[in-house]
């Protein structure tokens, strides 16, 4: 496997080299070299925000294609909750479920009621510990952006599996024992809203290897899943999740499912940094668990979604009033949590990316040579040279990936003294020539 | 401690500068995942310096906030010019607080302050009078 997959990638036909995309990422992973964009992989954590930003779509992200799923014998569906707020006149959640069903799955398994499993397994978890914030395993942009950038913060995420990945489990083991089929020949996809989750099945974080077999974007199936909707309602006449699970699609979802009253849910990559610094100082030691979504709104934000965020967030709350809290997984998602079909057996190790030299003596001196270079440089964080910052463009040259000249202002100086020289020299040169 | 410093930097911290607050101890944070210290440590001192400078806003004068990287230590020395603590052991009590009804109200001065920084630092030291207060926190790397 590559060390670094990355489902967000650069069609460098398509870049501009303007630089939208290197002021808004939030691990500062892109930089502008030669006119076109890079995304710096092992600072990617996949949060599609430049996906967003990009005006000239030179970002996308990459995801399984549907006919993929023709690469199992028995292949299963598993729909994020936030697809359930990307239809306009969805009446019954059971129509969504059928239709995408008939678009060739064996079956579908709503991440909703993995979800369900996840909550009761979170709120077990907030019991039994004594770490202050528990942190929410469900974004993986989030996990990557701690392991990046946080990693003081790696204790602090609860071991507790995502919901797509435990909904892959529980869907995988109960259609095999139903249908008496071997698991080996089960695919399992997720209809994702975001890059994140892609990257997260393809090099998973806390565990060796995931449970679900690819993922394909909302906005790919959007089209033939709407066509799906036209006509009779289906019907779909398997265990269904309630409002708990549903409302993980939104911004305080989890929380709300979890139960816990002393917990904060953030939205938004910016305001899930400046969180992660809050629990990093201590800020938050009274909050029991910390619920942080890369996307606004929650994953109805996502950036391979059809819906506005905020028309799709007011969708959910809809369909969840309409499900109440009743769910087929009641009882059961306890006893699946006792299974330890939720847990996460393996620790997410940190990145190691923001340091700038194994030995400690030299990394000091090169903090020092920033510190100098942050002194010449103007300031402005205009991006002209690449870097999103003056202060990034500091740590570039001192890691050997960018010079001075970089800077168009410092290069202007230097064009102006070496054009003073030219001027100096020329009129030394005119006067010696009048005194011979 | 007889540690060569090998790298030193001086912050600036004003009194009642809300708007910064937190800063100070965000770039040294910075500085120490640059300089690859241990996850474990950055932790205690994010907490222990943090908790320092937010104390330098609210009851100092301000003052300044200087960093010591040596090879086997850091030191982190707070030095504000004044009123300075009447009751130093008194304020290292968990939950005694100075703190005036304004600053409580933004969610500040709840107590712990130093009783925090002196749990998460491994040697802890304060001297006060009224012309300043210096607490200096080491923390061994």
């Amino acid at each position: 496997m590559e060390k670094y997959f990355h489902s967000v990638t650069l069609d460098k036909e398509k870049c501009s080299g303007c630089t939208n995309c290197i002021k808004r990422c939030p691990t500062e992973a892109i930089r502008v070299q030669q006119g076109k964009a890079k995304i710096l992989a092992e600072r990617c954590i996949d949060c599609g925000e430049c996906i967003r930003v990009c005006p000239y779509h030179a970002k996308s992200a990459v995801t399984d294609s549907l006919s993929s799923i023709n690469n199992f014998k028995y292949k299963i569906a598993l729909p994020a909750p936030a697809l359930y707020g990307q239809f306009k006149a969805l009446g019954k959640v059971e129509s969504l479920l059928a239709g995408l069903k008939m678009m060739g799955f064996d079956d579908v398994y709503e991440v909703a009621k993995g979800a369900e499993i996840c909550s009761a397994a979170i709120a077990k978890r907030i019991q039994q510990s004594d770490t202050k914030p528990l942190i929410s395993s469900a974004c993986p942009a989030v996990v990557r952006l701690i392991q990046v950038r946080f990693p003081d913060l790696i204790d602090n995420i609860v071991d507790v599996d995502a919901p797509m990945e435990v909904a892959a489990k529980v869907a995988k083991k109960e259609f095999a024992e139903k249908n008496h089929v071997d698991i080996s020949d089960i695919g399992a996809y997720f209809i994702t809203p975001c890059p994140a989750k892609m990257t997260s099945i393809k090099t998973p974080l806390g565990k060796e290897k995931s449970d679900v077999d690819g993922a394909i974007s909302m906005l790919e199936i959007y089209g033939l899943l709407a066509g799906q909707l036209k006509g009779e309602a289906k019907e779909f006449k398997e265990e269904r999740a309630g409002s708990r699970g549903v409302g993980w699609a939104n911004s305080g979802g989890e929380v709300a499912a979890v139960g816990n009253k002393n917990a904060l849910a953030v939205d938004g990559i910016a305001n899930v940094l400046k969180a992660l610094e809050d629990i990093e100082n201590d800020k938050l030691k009274e909050i029991d668990f910390f619920e942080g979504l890369a996307c606004t709104g929650g994953c109805v934000g996502g950036p391979l979604v059809f819906e506005s965020a905020f028309v799709a967030n007011s969708r959910i709350k809809r369909i969840c009033d309409m499900l109440g809290t009743a769910s087929d997984m009641d009882g059961k998602a306890e006893a699946y949590v006792e299974d330890g079909m939720a847990s996460l057996k393996e620790t997410v190790q940190p990145l190691d990316v923001l340091k700038l030299d194994d030995n400690r003596v030299v990394a000091m001196q090169k903090v020092q040579q920033i510190e100098e270079l942050v002194e010449r440089l103007p300031g402005l964080d205009c991006g002209s040279c690449g870097s999103p910052t003056c202060r990034s463009l500091a740590e570039d040259i001192v890691r050997g990936n960018a010079n001075e000249l970089d800077c168009i202002f410092i290069l202007k100086e230097k064009v102006r003294f070496l054009a003073e020289e030219m001027v100096d020299l020329a009129s030394k040169e005119s006067k010696e020539q009048k005194d011979i | 401690m007889n540690d060569n410093v090998l790298y030193t930097r001086v912050y600036e911290v004003h009194k009642e500068d809300f708007a910064a607050a937190g800063e100070a101890s965000a770039r040294v944070k910075r500085k120490l995942k640059q300089i690859g210290i241990d996850a474990a440590i950055i932790r205690k001192i994010a907490i222990a310096s943090y908790e320092a400078e937010i104390n330098m806003i609210i009851h100092s004068y301000g003052g300044t906030m200087t960093i010591n990287i040596g090879e086997s230590s850091i030191v982190i020395i707070c030095a504000d010019t004044g009123p300075g603590i009447p009751d130093v052991e008194l304020a290292m009590k968990e939950g005694y607080s100075t703190a005036p009804q304004n600053i409580r109200e933004m969610g500040f001065g709840a107590g712990m302050g130093l009783s925090n920084i002196n749990r998460n630092s491994d040697n802890m030291s304060i001297t006060s009078s009224p012309e300043g207060t210096t607490i200096r926190m080491e923390f061994e790397t």
